[in-house]
């Protein structure tokens, strides 16, 4: 009998586990659905779920606009706003997480509230500081903007992971003549690379969904995919398979980067298993 | 090889001094162990000395030189953790090879370096195998094996056999002690087993709140304690401890009454105190005598059999318990009336400061 209520109570689990999953790819599922239909089809009610495919809005997206120019701006604004966070970060949680003192705390909890403000409170002294450094519409500047923002949460993170690794062994470290900095880069990030790989890609994820600051910061130059969706949208009203299959060709690379490295996010979020 | 020196070293968190003020000389090839409870600062001494941990004031000498501003690596020093702290991501080769070639060895020297080591610690099926592979009496021989590598002046030891179970923990114990005899290298040893300490040091400094209690030989710390401290905390069983009245003394030795009224001759001098103070008597289990009972003076409450010997458990008149070691094959039981003898040659006397009767005649073993 217990074992019945136990194997009911799973299948019950299991469906509704997919019943969330399928509500929240739903708009997903649409969006790509939608980027094969003509403009027509895209707006007809009923919506069709069976319809002639036609690759006519990606013809059409790849006609009107360089995706490549965008997903190129994308692909350096990210890499470099992670690379910069890291180098960054890695050295102050390392700090912070081994060599805490009495303000460590305060100093993370101040870093973290900074989050907590809308940006487009900070909107026009960045873009006159832009502005007047001339990192207006350049990937550099976009990517020092998106640098500092994930900055915070990138601290917290490694700080996290870096907690996790025995002070003792860094400690051995020191013992066996390592200078601080063969300690960091020979003991501590081995240890904790699953933990540095995972908030890499979660900066790589923010990153190259971020549309606040691409809008109001690029325009053409360094415009980067967020910037190639929302050219879609705009003056002569809406197109929804075009806008659709610019949306599609926007997530595709960073959904199949997800995907692949799903084994790494994973463990990047269960680490400390160590000892 | 190497001498120690720590003069008036301390060490304060915040507002709080956590060594207040400990100097102490370690000889060449001297096995020092840091015993004491746990707080009393034992291990952060070894990291001060390790250099893992700031010296607030004093001077820390080794051979001669002041390092209190010397880097931990280049201390000349090894140190083996109490979790083992050996590096997860590298096997057991690598672990051993870390600091060597930090340290600038060519790998020639350094391959003959591991493989002698390996040997001597039995290593060598394990050489490519990670940490995680092993177990926790290999990992700690692989934690000494990276100590010994380097070929340090000094090797410190951070309570390292806490993690093992006891079968593992004595023939541990008794490896290190084979081992330090080979390397015949200065050894500083932390734990708070006072087995480990009796058996394995030349020299115990025990500690407590961050001060030194005494600094002895481990047979001079059971015969003759400074304190009722060390007194309490050397010997297992502890030492019994009963109050008495301070009657008269001299060089030759002093009286005091017990509370039934037993008046006792112990050979030990007296210091500047009044007759009449109320002072503190202790005796070790092992020194008490069982004599049948001739009135109610005492009852058996608890017998502990422990094979080669007994542990009684006497409750007295005044309700105290006294604790006495007789053989093995003792045929007491519970609840038998007993008397107790106190031969005086192995009482102690503590005055109301704490502080040990200095004894007329030292212990032959322990001069």
């Amino acid at each position: 009998m217990a074992i019945k209520t136990k194997r009911s109570t799973k299948i019950a689990v299991t469906c509704l586990g997919w019943g969330i999953a399928l509500w929240l790819f739903f708009p997903i599922f649409w969006m790509i659905l939608t980027g094969f239909k003509s403009e027509v089809q895209a707006v007809s009610t009923p919506p069709k779920l069976i319809f002639a495919p036609t690759l006519s809005s990606y013809a059409e997206v790849f006609e009107r606009a360089s995706y490549w120019h965008f997903t190129f701006n994308t692909v350096i604004i990210s890499v470099g706003a992670t690379v910069g966070a890291l180098l960054l970060a890695i050295p102050a949680a390392y700090s912070m997480a081994f060599m805490p003192s009495k303000r460590t705390r305060g100093t993370l909890l101040w870093m973290l509230s900074t989050r907590m403000l809308p940006p487009v409170g900070v909107l026009v002294p960045i873009y006159l500081l832009a502005r007047s450094t001339h990192l207006l519409d350049t990937c550099t500047g976009l990517a020092i903007v998106n640098m500092l923002t994930n900055l915070p949460i990138i601290v917290w993170m490694l700080f996290t992971f870096f907690r996790e690794v025995p002070a003792p062994i860094l400690e051995a470290g020191r013992m066996d003549g390592a200078t601080r900095w063969q300690e960091m880069t020979m003991v501590l990030l081995p240890l904790a690379l699953p933990g540095i790989a995972s908030t890499a890609l979660l900066s790589l994820i923010l990153c190259w969904n971020e549309a606040f600051w691409s809008l109001n910061l690029t325009s053409s130059n360094a415009a980067p995919l967020t910037a190639f969706i929302a050219s879609f949208s705009s003056p002569e009203g809406l197109f929804f398979g075009k806008l659709s299959a610019a949306s599609t060709l926007a997530v595709a690379p960073i959904l199949v980067l997800g995907w692949i490295s799903q084994k790494q996010l994973v463990r990047g979020l269960t680490f400390g298993a160590v000892k | 090889m190497a001498t120690l020196e720590l003069k008036s070293l301390r060490k304060t968190y915040l507002t709080e001094e956590i060594i207040k003020g400990i100097s102490l000389s370690i000889e060449d090839r001297e096995f020092v162990v840091f015993v004491g409870p746990s707080g009393c600062g034992k291990s952060t001494l070894l990291r001060m000395i390790a250099g893992l941990e700031d010296i607030t004031s004093g001077d820390l000498l080794i051979d001669g030189q002041r390092v209190n501003d010397v880097e931990p690596g280049k201390r000349g020093l090894a140190m083996v953790f109490q979790s083992y702290a050996l590096y997860p991501h590298m096997d057991v080769y690598k672990n051993m090879e870390f600091g060597l070639k930090l340290a600038g060895v060519p790998e020639k020297e350094r391959s003959e370096k591991i493989q002698h080591v390996a040997a001597t610690l039995q290593l060598e099926p394990y050489l490519h195998h990670k940490p995680g592979q092993l177990s926790g009496g290999q990992r700690q021989r692989v934690a000494i094996g990276r100590a010994i590598v380097r070929n340090p002046k000094v090797f410190l030891f951070d309570e390292p056999l806490s993690n093992l179970d006891a079968a593992l923990r004595g023939q541990m114990r008794v490896e290190l002690s084979a081992l330090h005899r080979k390397l015949n290298a200065t050894t500083i040893y932390v734990t708070h087993d006072q087995v480990e300490a009796m058996t394995m040091a030349d020299k115990i400094v025990v500690l407590q709140k961050g001060v030194v209690e005494q600094i002895g030989s481990p047979l001079e710390l059971y015969h003759h304690p400074r304190n009722l401290f060390v007194a309490k905390f050397i010997g297992s069983p502890p030492m019994n401890f009963f109050s008495a009245i301070f009657q008269n003394g001299g060089h030759d030795g002093s009286s005091v009454q017990l509370r039934d009224g037993t008046l006792l001759h112990v050979p030990v001098s007296p210091p500047d105190i009044l007759p009449g103070t109320k002072i503190t008597v202790g005796i070790r289990p092992e020194h008490v005598e069982l004599a049948p009972a001739s009135d109610d003076s005492g009852v058996v409450e608890v017998i502990e059999r422990l094979g080669a010997i007994t542990l009684v458990h006497v409750r007295c008149a005044d309700g105290q318990i006294i604790v006495v070691q007789t053989d093995g094959f003792t045929t007491l039981e519970v609840d038998t009336p007993v008397s107790l003898k106190l031969p005086p040659q192995h009482c102690h006397l503590f005055a109301p400061d704490g502080l040990a009767f200095e004894a007329c005649r030292r212990h032959p073993l322990a001069a």
